[in-house]
């Protein structure tokens, strides 16, 4: 029962991601998890006199169930699957890291130089979450789908916008992970 | 019990990303750096899936599990949407390690600083809801 615990080859998590896309696509829906946060924002009340907000979001709840399924899925994978070998990444990104103060994994999900209740309660940390926060939230609307919409569902069925959605979503974090992040920390 | 396929459906994709490490700051970063192959082959591995199994769809006109047609839905034709739009979601998506997918399963991992996150994405789509029409696609 190791395999539970170990990281998950990419061949078997690639393969199982793929499934669960085909598993929507014969229950009649288009696997995407973007579109979760338009329907949020109008069952929240965002005003019907804003045109994008104006439907009605309970044509969504089988989306809205993905999500709460998938934080319940998280919870049992971090605290009943997890193991200190999990998350080890390529040395070389450690040493990178290094250089711009962020430590290595240790068995984190992320470094706590971002993500810590302290680092969270400062000015600059809270700004750089709502900010990344944002951008996703602004971008995947705007491109009319993430990785699950366009890089999953799109390409599988051969889109080409989807294409060029993959080609923004690398120009942008090229460009943050390589000349952003470094200026940042 | 309508929504209880869903629920499972989501319970399955959380695990398989958090267990992938997908859903990992380092493993996002790890990948713009060009450093680990582990990213770039989950994502290949799901789209070859994928094509597969839309091609199998696609040519035996597979029903789905009400028996009505499956459709596969176009996306619009542009450029500007899809170049503009997507290079802001990456510049986040780099920065703070995480798709929409991930925000959700993280906030199951405990990891309350992805609140801050998760009312930064509500509110980047409030302000694209408002501002849609303006906006060139």
């Amino acid at each position: 029962m190791d395999f539970l615990f170990e990281t998950w080859h990419w061949s078997i998590s690639g393969f199982l991601i793929g499934i669960i896309m085909l598993l929507l696509t014969y229950f009649g829906k288009t696997f995407g998890m973007s579109s979760n946060l338009r329907t949020m924002c109008a069952a929240i009340g965002a005003r019907k006199s804003i045109n994008y907000f104006d439907f009605d979001w309970r044509e969504q709840r089988w989306n809205l169930a993905i999500v709460v399924g998938a934080i319940f899925g998280g919870f049992v994978a971090y605290y009943f699957m997890n193991d200190p070998s999990n998350f080890k990444i390529n040395p070389n990104t450690i040493k990178q890291l290094d250089q711009i103060g962020i430590a290595s994994p240790n068995g984190n999900i992320a470094p706590n130089e971002i993500f810590s209740l302290e680092v969270a309660k400062s000015i600059k940390g809270f700004l750089i979450l709502i900010l990344g926060g944002f951008l996703i939230g602004f971008g995947t609307p705007y491109a009319g789908g993430c990785t699950s919409g366009h890089a999953i569902s799109g390409l599988s069925n051969f889109q080409f916008p989807s294409l060029v959605a993959v080609f923004g979503f690398f120009i942008g974090g090229l460009v943050m992970a390589h000349f952003i992040i470094p200026k940042l920390f | 019990m309508k929504l209880a396929r869903f629920f499972i459906v989501g319970f399955l994709f959380g695990i398989i990303l958090t267990k992938s490490e997908a859903i990992s700051w380092f493993r996002i970063y790890e990948m713009f750096m060009f450093d680990s192959f582990h990213m770039y082959g989950i994502i290949i591995t799901a789209i070859l899936t994928g094509c597969i199994g839309i091609n199998f769809i696609k040519k035996r006109e597979i029903k789905d599990y009400k028996g009505l047609p499956i459709e596969l839905i176009s996306k619009d034709k542009s450029y500007t949407r899809y170049i503009i739009g997507g290079t802001l979601f990456g510049l986040g998506w780099a920065l703070v390690g995480c798709c929409p997918g991930p925000i959700f399963i993280l906030l199951g991992t405990g990891m309350l600083s992805i609140i801050v996150i998760f009312i930064g994405a509500l509110l980047g789509t409030f302000v694209y809801g408002v501002f849609k029409d303006s906006l060139p696609h």
